[in-house]
């Protein structure tokens, strides 16, 4: 990550939400940016947080109990500190974001057509003929055959892998400069996930647009990203280069999501798929310090205290919030068969329906 | 889409034939008093009952008068003659329909106008001061039986015996010579009509109108950089109204047979609920038979056209 030219800039982002239940952390103290035409992957489980903190890029999580502070530069604008009218301004235009089930972020009861001119007669002065070149010609761009026709279809018409081509056409309207995937690729087909991701590749390189791949999924953060998030609990736990995280991975949260993704270009070792024990932390009365510490088989007499994303494993751009020494990690990290994984812990983890 | 309204008006008119086959039983089977006798009034002698027996074709098997009754309803749209007036029953309920739609129309316009926007500003300003009073008088409604209401509202705003002397009080539709002065007669049976069904569709279309704006396609809608206020009417409001439709094709077939004829007793309007509640008292079956069998075909035929409507508001319905 270069320092400088940063199109996005994050800094300690935290979004908290006042719930009957107490105050859900559901950000907390995020710091991460994006270059221009680059490709930012943020992986982690189901809430981590980063959808949250994507969508509160664009605003998305404002509400009367979200209390949101930090930094999020854009463009040399504090996306936070705009108001109704300058989000808009940003929403869709510089910035535009695809979620994750195309059938549901479609309106039922519009054409696609009519859904895509309404974000290009947003941004800009354009008639109605006009707007629908525009359209069709992204509609053709994105790889949907006959796009005149499609133009005026409902997106119950479309199959799963169309809608989200319609998505993204209507996502690229307004040329954006950072488009911010949120699980694009999790509702489709496996066969069509991965023309997703060609397709979102091929079009940052003709565009030159910045993308936030946001996912579970490493498999898709192999394919695509430049530099990678691995986000916990609300925070980021390790950050760094594609090669530097599958490679030298320094967080034992990380070591258990690449032991635990399937590979066919080794021999099985266990009888069945390796998992990380235990439940994501609660973001209402997480863990002192280290979230990762109740699950973690490596955890020592430093951990309660917060460890801070720092540069600890010789490379700069390499960041991460283990308090094991960078030494130390390379070898827990390698298992019976020297592959990359988290090993078990040796008392049982704490959550009660933990198997272990 | 031809077939769906083919389909949907073959139903319609399957259901209207098992409609009249129970007023049919419930009609003309069950009640324990014998029609002739009823027919033949006080100066009742056997040869007049007889008489009129056989004219009724009374003796006739239950399944001959019912096709009979069928044919007559359906090829001559002739629902028999009153026991009491000799007058046909047809002639009464197109003498007494305007009043009923007068009622009816102007409370339907009353309540989607004043529900429409306090449902969907309750929703969007959820919590707010707005949103609690509306929802709390709205629940005082919907607990108001509507002959109550009525008469209290007849107590406080009538103009002959309120205590505010605003609107045209009981009775006054039976005086208004113009079409304008129907109108200002109408205004407070409008009013105590609308009410109620003003406060269970402004809350419906609230917890509607808040399920919709939780929409994945709402979070597209502003991911777009759309106003708040398009979002809101375009995308929100299109999508959380639709239901609002079905509920309304019901309950205009109900009102008739509900509310309408407590309000038209209450405020003395000469329409069909009025005439309902006269022959029940009478016992005189054509006319019962008659009106309800014509409120069951309004039922169906406002069924018919929110299914018909409802296509055209959810193109996902076509392609079913």
């Amino acid at each position: 990550m270069s320092a400088g030219g940063n199109l996005l800039e994050v800094e300690d982002l935290r979004v908290h939400f006042d719930t009957d239940d107490g105050v859900v952390r559901a950000v907390d103290g995020l710091s991460y940016s994006v270059d221009p035409g680059q490709t930012l992957g943020i992986v982690g489980e189901s809430g981590s947080g980063k959808s949250v903190a994507n969508m509160t890029i664009l605003g998305l999580t404002r509400a009367e109990n979200a209390e949101i502070t930090g930094r999020i530069r854009f463009d040399g604008e504090d996306l936070l500190e705009l108001d109704d009218e300058g989000l808009q301004r940003v929403r869709g235009n510089d910035i535009a974001m695809i979620f994750q089930d195309p059938l549901t972020s479609l309106h039922p009861f519009y054409k696609v057509g009519k859904q895509m001119t309404e974000a290009v007669q947003a941004h800009q002065d354009s008639s109605d003929a006009e707007a629908r070149k525009r359209c069709i010609e992204l509609l053709q761009l994105v790889g949907i055959p006959d796009a005149e026709r499609r133009f005026g279809e409902y997106p119950h018409e479309f199959s799963g892998g169309m809608r989200q081509r319609a998505m993204i056409a209507m996502a690229l309207t307004n040329d954006p400069k950072l488009l911010i995937a949120d699980e694009p690729t999790t509702a489709l087909d496996v066969t069509i996930q991965a023309q997703i991701l060609r397709l979102i590749e091929r079009l940052q390189s003709e565009l030159g647009m910045a993308v936030i791949m946001i996912t579970h999924d490493l498999g898709v953060i192999a394919e695509v990203a430049d530099d990678v998030l691995v986000m916990y609990g609300g925070r980021a736990v390790e950050a760094g280069s594609l090669d530097e995280i599958f490679y030298d991975p320094q967080h034992p949260y990380t070591w258990g999501l690449l032991g635990s993704l399937t590979r066919t270009d080794r021999p099985r070792s266990a009888d069945r798929l390796s998992q990380i024990a235990g439940q994501p932390p609660s973001l209402i009365a997480p863990p002192q310090g280290c979230h990762f510490r109740p699950r973690c088989p490596h955890e020592f007499h430093k951990c309660p205290q917060t460890p801070g994303l720092e540069a600890r494993s010789g490379s700069r751009t390499h960041l991460d919030r283990c308090w094991l020494a960078a030494e130390q990690k390379r070898e827990l990290r390698v298992g019976p068969e020297g592959e990359i994984g988290l090993a078990e812990r040796q008392e049982p983890v704490a959550t009660p329906t933990a198997e272990s | 889409m031809a077939r769906y309204i083919v389909r949907r008006v073959l139903w319609g008119v399957a259901l209207l034939v098992i409609v009249t086959a129970v007023v049919f039983i419930l009609f003309y089977v069950l009640p324990t008093a014998d029609p002739a006798k009823l027919r033949a009034g006080r100066t009742a002698n056997p040869q007049l009952i007889n008489d009129i027996r056989e004219q009724l074709h009374l003796d006739d098997p239950i399944y001959v008068q019912f096709w009979d009754y069928l044919k007559n309803v359906f090829l001559h749209f002739d629902f028999g003659q009153s026991y009491l007036s000799q007058a046909s029953v047809k002639d009464i309920i197109f003498d007494r329909l305007p009043a009923t739609a007068l009622l009816v129309v102007g409370a339907v316009i009353l309540w989607l106008g004043i529900a429409i926007p306090v449902g969907i500003i309750s929703a969007v300003k959820r919590r707010s001061l707005l949103d609690r009073t509306t929802m709390v008088t709205s629940l005082a409604f919907i607990s108001a039986p509507v002959f109550w209401l009525g008469l209290v509202a007849l107590y406080l705003f009538a103009n002959d015996v309120g205590l505010i002397p605003l609107f045209p009080g009981q009775g006054s539709y039976l005086t208004a010579d113009s079409f304008l002065a129907k109108c200002g007669s109408m205004l407070l049976p409008w009013m105590v009509l609308a009410a109620a069904t003003a406060a269970i569709y402004a809350r419906y279309l609230r917890s509607s109108m808040i399920d919709t704006m939780a929409e994945d396609y709402i979070r597209t809608a502003r991911a777009k950089g759309l106003p708040e206020r398009q979002v809101i009417m375009k995308h929100g409001v299109r999508a959380a109204i639709t239901p609002i439709v079905t509920l309304l094709g019901l309950d205009i077939g109900l009102l008739l047979a509900g509310n309408a004829i407590l309000t038209e007793t209450v405020f003395n309007i000469p329409g069909i609920g009025q005439q309902i509640v006269l022959s029940i008292r009478r016992s005189d079956l054509p006319m019962i038979q008659g009106i309800v069998l014509f409120g069951a075909f309004f039922i169906v035929i406002f069924n018919l056209i929110v299914d018909i409507l409802y296509a055209f508001l959810d193109p996902r319905v076509r392609y079913q």
